[in-house]
């Protein structure tokens, strides 16, 4: 009994957000607030659940949505994995509403503040919904709803450049889902089934045959493409530092840590479940991805060297990790998926604690965010800076932090891929130079002692809110970091989930690539 | 209990005199020196403004500097061949797709396409096909797109919604420079269109099940009825019997009901509970199972939504 209910869990925590979003709309600001926190809590817990159901018994679920199966209705499909995920960012979306909420009260109008909870609620319905839907048309729908809340998020702060960031956005955005939907309508004209895994029968079947060669390899491109303009691949990132560096401090946390997720991860259920991993690897778009992969790690952080804005360099650096997320793509092995999904973990939980930890000492700086106004701000703001040290600890890659784990687990899948091998350890390397430059830099700056500062000191007792987010937050790093081998398994039992079930030919490539 | 001087030995003394920071952990620990201060002249200080403003007068200066003109021209031109390109390019992709209008091809002979065909009367209850096919097969779909509109007013009020007070003064001001000039001809044409466009948006919307139309498009024509009378009568007549509260009570009931349905609706069949809304007679009003009372709400949400748009574009506040 409880079992089967528990399977009711991702559509009922789908239905929850969206039912808060709307109620919101006509609440006050701490009812929407309050509605918003035991939103967040709730889901955690269904999540929660779902991940212990679903990591016990190892196996995919599938849960219809209406009275009408598979290829006809809609449905829903969960393994262990997207239930991590969905706890994951419930965590990491709660904590970043708390740090950043002393911002938001000083940056919204008053009569808006209701409106941006109702973006978040709605932003954790659509991530949700990327994560569990087995629906092409149903992902777009909910991509949609991300693209205009993330939008919302950035232009709640009604500042000059906000707004132009959120236009920017914007339109790079719907290119984005253009391409994206471009991609769906040709395969479903090729296949008729929107259903990723009837879909993938079909592109199985179009595949062997060779029919339709030219408008298959289009679509897989576009549909590539779309999703890494809509997550800022490296020459699509052009509207991200803005959007990030300007918007109020929670829509900064959540945007960097969630919103490009959520289409990356949409991204990964495509190759695996509808286009297949073996047929998307000879399509050849995925050295595009490994090529455009290492310019984002070289190029995001030699812009992060240059620039002379905290938040924008913090913003910089989200490029840069984007980077190694394709990279693992590009390498185009099981491993280096996982270790994509990972880095997708530890950058999430890092970024976001860096831009919680930034805020508060460039309020200890006279609000400015410049590197000569913020030296000896570690001094002032003790809590934040301590934050911002294990952020840029993890993000350098120092053993305990979760940025060490990716980087070892990308090093290792580069490995078994001979041909890229040379040019991912090479570009890891100087990547990781790159970041302690930066990074380090800022670190030293904060520890700088001055004499006579202007400015205050920051006490723990008046924030108390925001010291005990960037606690949670230092904690969870920590512990992505010490305990990664049970988020390993986690992610491949997952992605094992989606190969046994996406094609046995797989098997083969796994066999070689995982140590018996 | 340790005596005060032992006390200020412990990492824990010296943790919480860090935290308070009543010690600069780097007096007499280490020896440093200040950086140096460096004072900038008046003159130079002078000099680099005049510098960055002559710099950006070159950039900006789009008139007389040629490299910028040269730049631009550039731009423009590689980026529409590069749009002409990509345009030919997916053209030419299409035409390797199946022929539209082909009952061979994949999407119209699929076992959905048939099953859609054949059976979506007896299953749905619905005489028209599109709107059974949206509002059950793929209702949750739907409900997302409904979500959509929801979401594209909450942004719209964030970029346009004025404070009620700012509205007011706004208004007050526009209608000093520009003193309301009501049109008989609108209104008298408004009186009696009005109406017949609010009937015909209802009649659409409970038709959806039998007949091309539904929620949307119901919604819309009722949204357009709205518009008009708010153009002829002004935004305050309308607010009246549309205001903000009732604007509010409308599209968060017909939301949450749309919202209620789904959730029975999903969690019945996901888990084989038999679903108890009867689909009455075919081509009744009154059929359709859930279709009818999910075209009503997304009938109202649409209208809503298209009024609402227009009033903030308009005046700020609904």
């Amino acid at each position: 009994m409880g079992a089967s209910i528990i399977r009711n869990f991702p559509s009922w925590s789908i239905m929850l957000c969206l039912f808060s979003g709307i109620v919101s709309s006509v609440l006050k600001k701490r009812g929407a607030r309050l509605v918003n926190t035991i939103l967040l809590l709730s889901v955690s817990v269904m999540s929660g659940a779902l991940l212990i159901f679903t990591w016990n018994s190892g196996v995919a679920y599938t849960y219809q949505m209406g009275n009408f199966p598979a290829p006809w209705g809609n449905e829903l499909r969960f393994t262990c994995l997207e239930a991590a995920i969905a706890l994951f960012f419930c965590i990491i979306m709660f904590l970043s509403l708390f740090g950043g909420n002393e911002h938001l009260n000083a940056e919204v109008e008053g009569r808006k503040h209701n409106l941006y909870y109702v973006l978040t609620d709605l932003l954790l319905a659509s991530l949700l919904a990327l994560l569990y839907t087995n629906d092409m048309f149903t992902a777009y729908v909910f991509v949609e709803i991300n693209t205009i809340a993330a939008c919302g998020l950035i232009m709640v702060r009604q500042v000059g450049r906000t707004i132009e960031a959120a236009v920017r956005y914007m339109i790079m955005s719907l290119l984005g889902s253009g391409l994206l939907l471009m991609g769906i309508c040709m395969l479903y004209d090729m296949t008729g089934q929107l259903l990723m895994t009837q879909m993938h029968d079909s592109v199985v079947q179009i595949m062997a045959t060779g029919d339709y060669h030219v408008p298959m390899t289009v679509a897989v491109c576009i549909i590539t493409v779309g999703l890494a303009i809509k997550s800022a691949l490296f020459p699509f990132h052009a509207w991200l530092p803005d959007a990030y560096g300007y918007s109020t401090v929670g829509s900064s946390a959540m945007l960097s840590s969630l919103v490009s997720k959520g289409y990356i991860f949409l991204l990964i259920k495509i190759i695996y479940r509808v286009i297949g991993f073996e047929a998307y690897h000879d399509t050849k778009i995925i050295h595009v991805l490994f090529i455009f992969g290492l310019c984002g790690m070289i190029f995001g952080s030699v812009s992060a060297i240059k620039e002379n804005d905290i938040r924008r360099m913090i913003a910089f650096s989200s490029v840069a990790q984007i980077g190694y997320i394709y990279m693992g793509f590009g390498l185009g092995t099981f491993a280096g998926m996982s270790a994509s999904i990972f880095h997708i973990f530890s950058h999430a939980a890092s970024k976001s604690l860096l831009f919680i930890a930034a805020i508060g000492l460039t309020d200890v700086s006279g609000g400015s965010r410049k590197f000569s106004d913020l030296t000896g701000a570690g001094y002032r703001h003790k809590i934040a800076g301590v934050a911002f040290t294990v952020g840029s600890l993890s993000m350098v890659g120092i053993p305990l932090f979760p940025g060490f784990i990716s980087k070892i687990l990308f090093a290792q899948a580069s490995i078994q891929n001979h041909g890229k091998m040379l040019p991912a350890l090479i570009v890891l390397a100087i990547s990781t130079i790159l970041n302690a430059i930066y990074f380090l830099k800022t670190v030293i700056r904060l520890y700088t002692p001055v004499e006579n500062s202007e400015y205050t000191v920051a006490r723990a007792k008046e924030h108390k809110g925001y010291t005990l987010a960037l606690i949670l937050f230092i904690i969870i790093n920590l512990a992505i970091g010490t305990c990664s081998e049970y988020l390993v398994n986690v992610i491949n039992g997952g992605l094992l989930n989606e190969i046994a079930e996406g094609g046995k030919s797989l098997l083969n490539l796994l066999q070689t690539t995982l140590p018996a | 209990m340790k005596a005060n001087k032992n006390y200020e030995k412990t990492t824990a003394f010296k943790f919480f005199r860090w935290m308070k920071g009543t010690k600069d952990p780097y007096v007499g620990e280490v020896e440093m020196k200040p950086q140096p201060h460096h004072e900038v002249p008046e003159e130079t200080i002078q000099e680099r403004m005049k510098e960055k403003s002559e710099l950006l007068d070159a950039v900006y200066d789009v008139k007389t500097n040629k490299k910028v003109k040269a730049f631009t021209r550039i731009y423009r031109t590689i980026a529409i061949i590069f749009c002409l390109i990509l345009t030919a390019s997916l053209v030419a992709v299409v035409s390797f797709l199946p022929k539209t209008g082909d009952p061979t091809t994949p999407a119209n002979s699929s076992e959905v396409a048939e099953r859609y065909n054949s059976s979506a009367l007896e299953e749905t209850g619905a005489v028209n096909t599109v709107t059974g096919m949206i509002l059950t097969y793929r209702a949750f779909d739907t409900f997302g797109e409904t979500n959509v509109l929801f979401i594209a007013t909450i942004c719209v009020m964030i970029s346009l919604m004025l404070e009620e007070k700012v509205a007011e003064r706004e208004e007050e001001r526009r209608l000093a420079r520009h003193p309301e000039h009501k049109d008989p001809i609108l209104q008298l044409a408004a009186k009696f269109l009005v109406p017949i466009i609010v009937v015909f948006g209802i009649y659409i919307i409970l038709n959806g099940q039998n007949s091309p139309g539904g929620g949307f498009s119901g919604g819309a024509i009722l949204g357009a009825g709205l518009i008009l009378y708010a153009n002829a009568f002004g935004i305050k007549d309308t607010g009246r019997f549309f205001n903000e509260k009732v604007y509010a009570v409308c599209k968060v009931t017909a939301l949450c009901m749309y919202g209620l349905i789904g959730l029975y609706y999903y969690t019945c069949g996901a888990n084989g509970i038999n679903n108890h809304i009867p689909f009455g007679i075919p081509g009744a009003i009154l059929s359709g199972g859930i279709i009818l009372p999910i075209d009503i709400c997304v009938g109202i949400e649409v209208a809503c939504t298209m009024y609402a748009f227009y009033a903030l574009f308009k005046r700020g506040s609904l």
